[in-house]
């Protein structure tokens, strides 16, 4: 896994690849090279056509560039989305050794859509925790496409807090389109299930990296979103709402979606210049989905990197920055300056009718006397 | 605007549906009733004919709540920075959100401060639904934190009356945040042994209800509120098939095991009253 030599040994064959709609003229230039490479194999054209291969991998390079450095935030989504992103059971399979998948909430079930694994990533124990959004349109249906329900976060923070009792770090893999909106997942307290996992995870006294590697959907993403480091994948989104959500509430057209993308500063770039996200990771050269190995390692020198720093904080100094984090988040509201409404002069402060039980037993006290 | 009502819905609220109308006279949107709306102010917001309660504003909530007088509000001019210079279509953030100094509800979505509640110190927070769907933004997770910290420092009962649509899009992922903010607080509150007390008045959804509305020690909600995480139109749109009745309202969560009581407007005062001496803060 750590060496990476040859840049396209591990591309995904051409033949299985997706384009998105903005990549018509990379699908032209990986078909032309396909071409080449088949001529080259059957005919005798084989150094002539090396060289127009060699040729055309440095368009295709050059093209990717340009696209993947200037896409739009509406194509960041929608690579974000792309069929063929490495998602988490690609991180399990090709990062993490041993690893032990622990199954269900204690409570109701056991929710597909999250896993929480038992895993090392080089000699550190940790606990993987993450939205699965499943291979295949029957694992798609089992995993709900990656939208839990309240048992996946309960089956989460049941898992973080046996983390948290081993003193094993929490590495956290969100990609998730949202929590599910289902009648089962209202009877069964999404809300409930998520607040806990907020309250809960701001204390928990072991070191917890989040990195959005996909879809970072709202407060399903954020339900095991809360960590001492937060990253984020360079063409993942981290939104507060979907865009077409968004553009159907304020557009009231869903198809407005790209220009929604574009309001709610929802790109690694942009939240970082935020400061809600502490980093970006790479992603190889025309997105993860071309290259899943390179982005895999990638996340894994993140992990590793970041994880050798929180252990140098003492448990304490951890949980306090933590907080101090989230505490800051907003922190610098603007004054409402010209428009504050004056001082009500005329509404000073009454005593209250009834006094507070401490002040009348004080009371009752003094007329004792 | 050629489109249903639908059209006006701004992205804050549902107001169009409930949202008490201006002018002497109001239809209840529950039994249908013409109530004379001064009967109705009177009565706590409550329809007289089938105890319906209306929506209310944040400052007549607090005087609904707290002892006469008694409310001393905290940071109450803060404003937010509008942190993406958010724009839709012709109109932007910024202006939105500009205050009328002459405006009862200049207070953004949540009014913070200490106050007596049938004689007990408290720190009461209370969601305005009048600004902007009692949205959560910077202004609302601050406004909440310092509330927090400021019941830690004076061992003070936090209640919170929460009343909102859930996070404020136009803050992206700043107003996302504040769940976990919000809730973070609570945890150092909770350390601290502080009784938190939440009640849910129509409606609470998504970001709130997903964070400090469901974290109370007693959760209380009022008759018939909408509560939930996804509101009931996705929901709809999601699963594609009829919601049962009466889903998502206060008594289906206590039905499920969500909410400790509901208790009526007009008991709300002596409830929490009782809770705090009970909890002997
Ligand atoms: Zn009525």
């Amino acid at each position: 896994m750590s060496e990476m030599t040859e840049n396209n040994q591990n591309e995904i064959a051409f033949s299985s690849r997706q384009y998105l709609p903005f990549e018509e003229s990379v699908a032209a230039i990986d078909e032309r090279i396909e071409d080449l490479k088949r001529q080259g194999q059957t005919n005798s054209l084989q150094g002539q056509n090396a060289q127009e291969i060699r040729a055309q991998q440095v368009n295709l390079t050059a093209l990717l560039k340009q696209i993947y450095s200037n896409l739009s935030p509406w194509q960041t989504v929608q690579v974000a989305r792309h069929p063929q992103r490495p998602i988490l059971s690609d991180y399990l399979n090709l990062l993490f050794k041993d690893v032990r998948q622990m199954h269900g909430d204690r409570a109701f079930g056991d929710d597909p859509s999250i896993v929480t694994a038992l895993g090392q990533i080089g000699s550190q124990k940790v606990m993987i925790i993450g939205q699965n959004k499943g291979k295949g349109i029957k694992e798609k249906v089992v995993c709900n496409f990656g939208c839990p329900n309240p048992e996946g976060y309960r089956k989460a923070l049941a898992k973080m807090k046996f983390a948290e009792k081993y003193n094993i770090p929490i590495v956290t893999l969100i990609d998730t389109p949202g929590a599910y909106p289902g009648i089962g997942a209202e009877e069964r307290g999404q809300a409930q299930a998520i607040a806990v996992n907020l309250m809960e995870m701001s204390r928990l006294r072991t070191p917890i990296v989040c990195i959005v590697i996909g879809e970072g959907g709202s407060g399903g993403a954020l339900g095991i979103g809360i960590g001492d480091r937060i990253a984020m994948l360079e063409h993942a989104y981290y939104s507060v709402i979907s865009p077409e959500g968004c553009a159907a509430i304020l557009w009231h057209d869903g198809a407005k979606a790209p220009v929604a993308a574009e309001a709610l500063k929802l790109t690694a770039k942009d939240l970082l210049k935020l400061k809600l996200v502490d980093s970006i990771i790479p992603e190889p050269l025309g997105g993860a989905h071309r290259n899943i190995h390179d982005t895999v390692y990638n996340v894994e020198r993140y992990i590793t990197r970041t994880l050798l720093q929180l252990k140098r904080v003492s448990l304490d100094k951890l949980v306090d920055d933590r907080y101090e984090k989230l505490r800051n988040i907003g922190v610098n509201c603007a004054r409402a300056m010209e428009t504050t409404p004056q001082p009500k002069a005329e509404k000073q402060l009454e005593i209250p009718e009834r006094l507070s039980i401490e002040a009348q037993l004080r009371q009752k006290e003094m007329e004792r006397i | 605007m050629g489109k249903k009502k639908k059209a006006n819905w701004n992205g804050f609220s549902l107001k169009p549906r409930k949202e008490m109308p201006e002018g002497l006279w109001l239809s209840c949107p529950s039994c249908k009733n013409m109530l004379y709306k001064k009967t109705v102010d009177e009565n706590l917001g409550i329809c007289t004919e089938c105890q319906h309660h209306f929506r209310i504003n944040g400052a007549t909530r607090v005087e609904q709540l707290v002892d006469e007088g008694s409310f001393e509000e905290i940071a109450a001019d803060l404003a937010s920075s509008d942190p993406l210079e958010f724009t839709w279509g012709e109109q932007n953030y910024k202006d939105r959100i500009k205050v009328d100094p002459e405006q009862m509800n200049a207070h953004e979505a949540m009014l913070v401060g200490k106050a007596f509640i049938r004689g007990r110190g408290v720190m009461l927070a209370v969601m305005n639904f009048d600004f902007l769907g009692g949205s959560m933004g910077m202004v609302v997770g601050e406004k909440f934190c310092r509330a927090v910290d400021r019941a830690i420092a004076e061992s003070l009962p936090f209640i919170v009356v929460c009343c909102s649509g859930g996070a404020r899009m136009h803050e992206g992922l700043v107003a996302l945040q504040q769940m976990a903010k919000t809730s973070a607080a609570l945890a150092r509150y909770d350390q601290a042994g502080g009784l938190y007390i939440c009640v849910l008045t129509d409606p609470t959804t998504g970001g709130v209800a997903a964070s400090y509305a469901m974290l109370g020690d007693v959760i209380i909600a009022e008759p018939k509120a909408l509560i939930g995480f996804a509101g009931p139109r996705v929901i709809q749109q999601t699963i594609k098939i009829e919601l049962p009745e009466g889903f998502q309202s206060s008594e289906f969560l206590q039905e499920h095991g969500f909410i400790d009581m509901v208790v009526h407007r007009k008991d709300l005062r002596s409830e929490i009253g009782r809770l705090i001496d009970y909890c002997g803060k």
